[in-house]
């Protein structure tokens, strides 16, 4: 068993947990992610890794209940216990690898849609450590979904932004991506991009036209998250990728959005495709047009 | 008729019947029927079967005791060689091992082995019994990869020379593909396999799930770190082929691993376990091998009409006898000799169809069997709403890619010594899948009792 140490709401229906799991903490890096089960009869749900004490042996996930599953891992209390938590899965962020001198010549941009922004946060954090600030744009749909402003801006230059205008600014991470370029004379020679798939496929969009190289941390569907099962097949550059050993991470401009989308709808419930519909739904219309796979 | 030419039959569930749950198809022999069919047995001096044995059971001397109703001494006997004699009885491919050598098939039905090998083994847990652990601990750290039939018995074995055994499982539940893969119907999880398990425990072996060597720990950490002398590496072939046709990426295909895993693992075929199914209504199950006729057969009990798309004839199917008799029975479609071409979907991608070619047998291959090749103008389309590819699988490179001084061949497996298990690197054993590629359970059985005999040695001449 995997207790739980501490458990609390960040946001309206965003939940933060701190786990006990010495053997993930002691080996991951920014960019992995785990998998959690609830109990005997649970899922195996993958999620990304938003901070991690070697010390403590301890990982934070940060997550939002969409269906039966996710449902029952918020009713968890501190002192409960995941049954089962295994990790760390997929390969760390590639700047973790890269010479760090080269790294601080680089120029780096984050975009962060909704939950995206718990990923972000421990590469942020990592580059920080380093010595390397970067900028990171943060977009949610309104102020009360803002989640771990505080954290962030201790560790980058960061840009707030509200779908609904409520706090900040109004517009979506893109629009100040945009501005940031094009009116504000900022350059980039790394973009990463991480939420929702459709707020990476627009990000990925204007990145190319903007010509910077594009991350994006991708979220199929996953069953065992080691190589086995093949469910998290992607194509990226016309080449069939396994996300779970191949990713998360991969070159946003090969990426094929539109099929990911619909992959990725395949065992939704109700729940789940109304919450998409309401995560993505102002990007949805006169967007991609492929997302029909929401009826 | 006791000792005539025919076996004595085994009861089954009816096809009808068992077609609709996941209960086990094969009841098994009772007591009176076993003592019968042991009957048939020669008890031959020169006994061939024992050489169609991969792990060379002592047969004749097994299946007298049965004669006598002595299954304690019977049990003993197999236990010498075979650690899991529950599951080998079930899924072993008789026909072409030791019943496939036995002198009365000659003229008439091979002795039942593997039915009296799973009578014994049934019995003898429905009476208790259990394997003796070693009288004194020895101290010696080992650590074992992969919790399938090779990494059991390695564990197993070690454990009852006296070594402190952990062993380590990247999935939440230990046995494998005789956890992950194999269905129900065929090899009861909690009857059969945890029972296994828990037998491999009692000799006092430590499982650790939810731990993926070469991401939550390197075998090099196990052994600097953690104080671990040697490794066994039992990882098993795990990963899914795809055919690179259009239409593969389609919602609606899958692998068999990951509709068996849904299935088996995760417990979808229950209403109380959360994980979803695909449940389709018309399914095509492109394959010929043991994990087609498992996929074939769970899809057809989830609701399904089943088609099995095998490119080669009846002959040349890779699956235990057994299985494609099964599968017959309970109604499953075999459309040979046909190979896909491409997946056909509707404009939101979900499988519509399935085109497909028709074949005929050529020249024999570099294998000895008959090639098939296409038949020119013969596409052909099969309407379906789901896929399941069941093409073979390879080992997982999550080890070998993170072992220093590993040695792999070229189609990914490790290379390792027949006889010890010994590796390139010091101190690591392997085998099972992934050092055969996919194979068997007794095959990947023997290999865990060649590795614990090499470690032994090892540890032994190190001490020395
Ligand atoms: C690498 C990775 C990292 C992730 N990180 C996070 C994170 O940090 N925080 C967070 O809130 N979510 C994250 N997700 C998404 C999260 O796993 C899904 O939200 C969750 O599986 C939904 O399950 P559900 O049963 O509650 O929802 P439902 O909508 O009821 O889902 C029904 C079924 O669809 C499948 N499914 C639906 N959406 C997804 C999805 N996006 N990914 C995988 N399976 C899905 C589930 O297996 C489930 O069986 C991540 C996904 C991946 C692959
Ligand atoms: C559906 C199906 C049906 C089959 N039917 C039959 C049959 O009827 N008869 C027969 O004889 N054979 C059958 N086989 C083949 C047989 O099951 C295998 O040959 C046998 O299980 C191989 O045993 P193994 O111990 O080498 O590997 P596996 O049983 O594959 O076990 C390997 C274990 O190692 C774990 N593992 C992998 N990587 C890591 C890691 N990095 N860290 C920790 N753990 C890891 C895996 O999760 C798995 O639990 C079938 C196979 C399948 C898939
Ligand atoms: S282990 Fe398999 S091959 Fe050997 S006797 Fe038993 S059923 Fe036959
Ligand atoms: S070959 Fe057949 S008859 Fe002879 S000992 Fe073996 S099982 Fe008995
Ligand atoms: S989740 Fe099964 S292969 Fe990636």
């Amino acid at each position: 068993m995997y207790k739980i140490q501490e458990a609390e709401m960040l946001a309206n229906n965003i939940y933060r947990m701190v786990v006990e799991a010495p053997r993930v903490a002691q080996h991951c890096l920014p960019g992995q992610f785990v998998i959690v089960k609830a109990d005997e009869e649970g899922e195996r749900i993958p999620l990304t890794i938003c901070d991690y004490d070697r010390e403590a042996g301890t990982i934070t996930i940060v997550f939002m209940p969409i269906g039966e599953s996710t449902k029952k891992m918020k009713d968890l209390k501190a002192g409960d216990a995941f049954m089962d938590f295994v990790g760390p899965l997929g390969q760390p962020s590639e700047f973790c690898s890269e010479d760090i001198e080269e790294l601080k010549k680089k120029r780096i941009v984050f975009v962060a849609g909704g939950v995206g922004t718990a990923p972000v946060y421990p590469q942020l954090k990592w580059l920080h450590e380093h010595g390397i600030t970067a900028d990171a744009i943060v977009g949610a749909k309104t102020k009360d979904l803002v989640i771990l402003e505080k954290e962030m801006s201790a560790v980058s230059n960061l840009y707030i932004t509200t779908d609904d205008g409520s706090y900040v600014r109004k517009g979506m991470g893109t629009d100040v991506l945009r501005d940031l370029v094009q009116n504000q004379g900022k350059q980039y020679d790394v973009c990463v991009a991480i939420g929702p798939m459709i707020m990476m496929k627009f990000v990925c969009l204007l990145t190319k036209e903007l010509n910077i190289p594009t991350v994006v941390s991708m979220n199929p569907i996953m069953v065992d998250g080691t190589g086995m099962c093949g469910a998290c097949r992607l194509m990226v550059g016309n080449e069939v990728k396994f996300a779970c050993v191949d990713g998360p991470e991969f070159d946003g401009h090969l990426v094929d959005f539109d099929l990911a989308m619909k992959r990725q709808q395949m065992y939704k419930t109700e729940e789940g495709r109304a919450l998409l519909r309401y995560q993505e739904g102002a990007t949805h219309h006169g967007g991609c047009g492929q997302c029909g796979g929401d009826k | 008729m006791a000792k005539g030419l025919n076996r004595v039959p085994v009861r089954e569930q009816e096809p009808k019947v068992r077609a609709t749950n996941f209960d086990e198809v094969c009841l098994g022999y009772n007591k009176d029927e076993a003592v019968e069919e042991a009957q048939r047995c020669l008890g031959c001096k020169n006994a061939k079967c024992i050489t169609g044995c991969p792990v060379n059971i002592n047969i004749p001397a097994f299946i007298a005791q049965v004669k006598e109703g002595n299954f304690e001494e019977a049990y003993k006997i197999i236990g010498e060689s075979s650690a899991l004699p529950a599951v080998c009885g079930r899924v072993c491919p008789q026909e072409s091992q030791c019943e496939g050598k036995c002198v009365r098939g000659i003229k008439g039905d091979a002795v039942s082995i593997g039915k009296l090998e799973r009578f014994v083994a049934d019995w003898a847990k429905e009476n208790g019994i259990k394997p003796v652990p070693a009288a004194e601990k020895n101290g010696h750290k080992i650590a074992v990869i992969g919790s399938g039939p090779a990494g059991l018995t390695c564990a197993g074995d070690l454990a009852k020379l006296g070594y402190d055994v952990t062993i380590f499982e990247a999935l939440h539940k230990a046995g494998g593909v005789l956890s992950y893969g194999i269905p129900e119907f065929r090899l009861p999880k909690d009857k059969v396999v945890a029972a296994e398990i828990e037998n491999v425990k009692s000799l006092g072996v430590k499982i650790e799930t939810n731990v993926i060597i070469g991401k939550s720990v390197t075998i090099d950490e196990l052994l600097k770190d953690e104080g671990f002398e040697a490794v066994f590496i039992g990882s098993g072939a795990g990963l899914p082929m795809f055919m690179g046709i259009p239409g593969e990426n389609a919602n609606g295909v899958f692998s068999a691993n990951e509709f068996l895993t849904r299935n088996n693992l995760m417990k979808a075929f229950r209403d109380d376990y959360d994980t979803p199914i695909a449940h389709g209504k018309k399914v095509a199950v492109v394959g010929g091998g043991n994990v087609a006729m498992d996929a074939a057969r769970t899809a057809l009990r989830l609701g399904a009409e089943v088609h099995v798309i095998y490119r080669r004839s009846e002959a040349e199917l890779p699956a235990r006898a057994e299985e494609v008799h099964h599968a017959k029975e309970e109604g499953i479609i075999f459309d040979l000799l046909t190979n896909p071409v491409e997946i056909l979907t509707d404009d939101k991608d979900w499988v519509t169809g399935i085109r497909c070619i028709r074949m005929e047998l050529g020249e024999p291959d570099a294998s000895g069997r008959r090639r098939p090749v296409e038949i020119p103008g013969s596409e052909f389309e099969i309407e379906v709403d789901e896929v399941i590819m069941s093409l073979g699988t390879s080992p997982n490179p999550l080890i070998s890619s993170t072992t220093y001084g590993l040695d792999v061949n070229r189609r990914k497996c490790i290379v390792a010594e027949e006889e010890t298990g010994k590796t390139s690197k010091e101190g690591v054993y392997a085998g099972g899948d992934a050092v055969t590629g996919a194979a068997t359970v007794i095959l990947a059985m023997g290999a865990g009792k060649a590795g614990a005999k090499g470690i032994d040695e090892y540890i032994k001449s190190k001490n020395a």
